[in-house]
């Protein structure tokens, strides 16, 4: 997009992607890391937006030798675990269901095939924008039962509230929530706590943190003595988020920063949070790759239930089967690099998707997919 | 997912219950009624960040500014400290 | 009990399915409506067939079907898309566009007006492209078989002289030309639809291209090859080239025209906008010493405006296999031209 175009859109704020600037950043991250010990450094971009902005930048192949990038489970499809995808392909087969759902999800693959077979196959499933789309959808056909897909990190959790809220304010009965939310903090906590983890500085989401504040984020470098900056999702945001590491690391010394200071305040977002105290409380949640981790959901609290789709539709008890060739969970721990998956490229593609990596906006396959499948080398 | 475009209010509309307060926002050309529950402060002309269909912040230029300049002086003042070093070998002070 | 005559009140204000029985109302329908908004001497006998005259000239035939949603939509119809879209296929192989045929597919329910309006947009299309109507046929089909409508053109034209348009001509060293912003249709369908939730300033670029190819083809064996790039935008048009000559297109971010809000609505999307449907726009590879004036021919157009050369024919090499299309990004790193991840825009054309 031109420049011109960019700042006709009121954007020039926000754009971020000097040329000039990211070289000189990109020097400033060489010298800093340049004679350290204990080299490569191994950095974790929590989210997938952040991923897939390093890869089609191309930031990924111009950083230092010394800065290893690993990708993150910032990516709240790809995290879903396949019994809770079983249920919304059960849900939409339901004659009187209209399942709504975030576009990425259709593809992700059951156990059953996914929603896009289910919708081929006659299913009403509907892709919105906004949870608050769907409650406008209940209002408009109250003969349908409508159920949300409620997949995402703390980012998203405030609109799903929202949702409920609107819900119960309109009378809207034939509304439903299939809720998916999970907390990225209990994650990090699991990831630092692997016996290996070479992990030595995050960039963390830097939208979960507009939402929910950075407490949670000192907590955990306090615990673990390891460097986090809060991190945007443009090319300078993330080149500042890794300059800001490496310069804690050479320094040794570990602390949460804010590279994201422009949408983000350490105290959060008070509203958005409200909201979501009031609809949700913490649960245990089964990650992809990571197994149950403890109150790394976000479930309905007990005046909310009526919303549960669970509830309404009980969940049939058929057992999950997921691919056995599928490394999705290594790869969302940050073990293995996507290209370097057998399956890469091969048996997983978008259009032929063993696991959710592969096809989400946000996973990082679907990231090597896209931008990096042939090797192409910087330019000088 | 996590992705949140940047838009200006354009208007925002009174509304009884706060949870239910909405706005239209432009995002260049392009204009979507956006829920302003979470952003009580925000007002017409305001930039702010949209995911899902919800405001979730106020973008706050001149703070990002602020962070750009710090990191910009930053990385001068570490190019001057390796000048330096390879003179003399001394350790800079840090200071943020 | 007297019995009803199933046939209809001739004033009825909805297409009914005896509309494409081939009885009565039908041979009203295409007397009324159909013979008057197109007349012409071909089509005036009315038979199954139209004889034309001897093309003198080497013949050129396409078709499309046209299931665009909805059928008004900012900047057309699906009519004047038909009318368009293939006079632009006949016009990109090099042909000077004669004569059309329109298969019309109803659904039984279709209110009268708005098939009097898509007859509208086809004859008003038509007679702008100086084309001529000469053949068609009407099915009208149970409500709920189609939504609406569905059109069909076959175009017939005659090849230019000395044309000699091919993939096998592209070269390393082309110029890779588009004659103005991309998106515009597909964004303003996508928008257009009931439940889009979202106001655009952008209407669809439809629009016939043959007058501007004419005059880009006076330029010579500098124009190699021409496609027009529909269903899968752009990047469609670059992938089948690439493919088909053997060659690696690379192509520059930054030179590429995108219009604003078209750009804004991509990013909210989740789309990029070199997969998003154009009508009115023409990718041309041309030799290096004819992209300037090739760019000067299609910006002396209104439609051309915002004409720019988006990238170059390089040779295939060990590391980047023929068939590649590749992005140079902002920051000076290459990047493969990515596929659309999930479903594109459904129905757009």
């Amino acid at each position: 997009m031109t420049a011109e175009g960019r700042m006709a859109a009121g954007r020039d704020a926000v754009a971020r992607r000097d040329p000039r600037r990211v070289r000189r950043l990109l020097e400033a991250i060489g010298r800093t890391s340049a004679n350290q010990r204990d080299l490569p450094w191994t950095i974790m971009e929590v989210c997938g937006g952040q991923t897939h902005t390093l890869l089609r930048s191309g930031i990924l192949d111009l950083l230092p030798q010394a800065v290893r990038l690993v990708h993150g489970p910032g990516c709240p499809v790809c995290v879903t675990p396949v019994e809770v995808l079983d249920q919304a392909v059960a849900l939409a087969g339901r004659p009187e269901v209209t399942l709504c759902s975030f576009g990425d999800m259709l593809r992700v693959p059951g156990s059953h095939g996914d929603l896009l077979r289910a919708r081929a196959a006659g299913g009403d499933v509907r892709i919105v924008y906004s949870p608050l789309d769907a409650v406008r959808i209940a209002a408009a056909e109250p003969h349908r039962e409508v159920v949300f897909f409620a997949v995402g990190f703390e980012t998203t959790a405030p609109a799903t509230a929202l949702a409920a809220l609107e819900a119960r304010r309109l009378g809207v009965r034939n509304f439903s929530l299939l809720v998916a939310h999970v907390r990225v903090p209990p994650a990090l906590e699991a990831l630092l706590a692997e016996p290996d983890c070479r992990i030595r500085g995050f960039l963390a989401a830097g939208h979960v943190c507009t939402v929910m504040g950075t407490a949670e984020y000192e907590a955990v470098v306090a615990r673990h003595r390891v460097p986090i900056v809060v991190t945007g999702f443009e090319p300078e945001d993330l080149l500042e988020g890794i300059l800001l590491v490496v310069r804690q690391l050479a320094a040794g010394r570990a602390l949460l920063e804010n590279q994201y200071a422009r949408a983000v305040r350490s105290a959060g977002n008070a509203a958005a949070q409200a909201a979501m105290a009031t609809v949700y409380a913490p649960c245990d949640r089964a990650w992809r790759g990571l197994g149950v981790l403890p109150a790394s959901g976000l479930g309905l609290r007990p005046e909310w239930q009526d919303l549960d789709a669970s509830r309404r539709f009980p969940p049939s008890t058929s057992a999950p089967a997921e691919s056995g060739l599928c490394r999705a969970g290594e790869v969302l721990r940050g073990r293995l690099r996507p290209d370097h998956c057998p399956a890469f490229g091969s048996a997983c593609t978008p259009n032929s998707p063993l696991g959710a990596p592969m096809v989400s906006s946000e996973g990082a396959c679907a990231a090597w997919f896209r931008w990096r499948r042939t090797e192409v080398g910087p330019c000088p | 997912m996590c992705l949140a475009v940047p838009g200006r209010i354009v208007a925002r509309q009174t509304a009884s219950d706060p949870w239910a307060a909405l706005g239209t926002v432009d995002f260049g050309g392009v204009r979507r009624s956006v829920s302003l529950a979470c952003v009580p402060e925000a007002r017409e002309g305001d930039l702010v960040l949209v995911h899902a269909g919800v405001a979730i912040a106020v973008v706050d230029e001149a703070a990002g500014a602020l962070l750009a300049e710090l990191v910009d002086r930053m990385a001068a003042a570490e190019e001057a400290g390796v000048a330096g070093a390879a003179a003399g070998g001394n350790e800079e002070a840090d200071d943020c | 009990m007297p019995v009803i005559c199933p046939t209809p009140v001739s004033e009825s204000e909805r297409i009914v399915l005896a509309h494409g029985e081939g009885a009565r109302l039908s041979r009203r329908l295409v007397r009324d409506e159909l013979l008057t908004a197109f007349d012409n001497p071909y089509l005036r006998p009315l038979g199954d067939g139209a004889v034309l005259p001897d093309a003198k000239g080497r013949l050129v035939l396409t078709t499309d079907s046209y299931v665009v949603t909805p059928l008004v939509f900012p900047g057309g119809d699906i009519g004047r898309l038909a009318v368009h879209g293939t006079v632009n296929d006949l016009a990109v192989c090099g042909a000077e566009p004669l004569w059309l045929s329109v298969a019309l597919i109803l659904e039984e329910g279709l209110p009268i007006e708005t098939f009097r309006l898509v007859v509208r947009g086809l004859r008003e299309a038509a007679e702008a492209c100086g084309v001529a109507i000469v053949t068609g046929d009407t099915k009208v089909v149970p409500r709920g078989a189609v939504d609406g409508c569905f059109v069909n053109t076959t175009g017939v034209g005659r090849l230019r002289d000395g044309v000699a348009l091919s993939p096998r001509r592209v070269r390393p060293g082309d110029a890779v030309l588009v004659s103005g912003p991309v998106g515009d249709h597909g964004i303003a369908v996508m928008a257009a639809r009931e439940g889009a939730g979202m106001e655009v300033d952008v209407v669809s670029d439809s629009a016939p291209v043959h007058a501007m190819v004419a005059e880009l083809l006076a330029l010579g064996e500098g124009i190699r090859f021409l496609r027009d790039p529909t269903r899968g935008g752009v990047a469609a048009v670059l992938h089948e080239l690439a493919e088909s000559a053997g060659v690696v297109v690379i192509v520059d971010e930054a030179a590429l025209p995108v219009r604003p809000a078209v750009a804004a609505t991509c990013e909210i999307l989740g789309l990029d906008p070199v997969h998003v449907a154009c009508e009115g726009r023409v990718v041309a590879i041309v030799g290096a010493e004819a992209a300037e004036p090739a760019l000067a021919v299609l910006r002396a157009y209104a439609l051309g405006q915002g004409a720019a050369r988006i990238g170059t024919v390089e040779p295939p090499s060990a590391v980047v296999a023929a068939g590649s299309v590749l992005v140079r990004g902002a920051l000076g790193v290459l990047r493969v031209l990515d596929e659309p991840l999930g479903a594109p825009l459904p129905r757009i054309c």
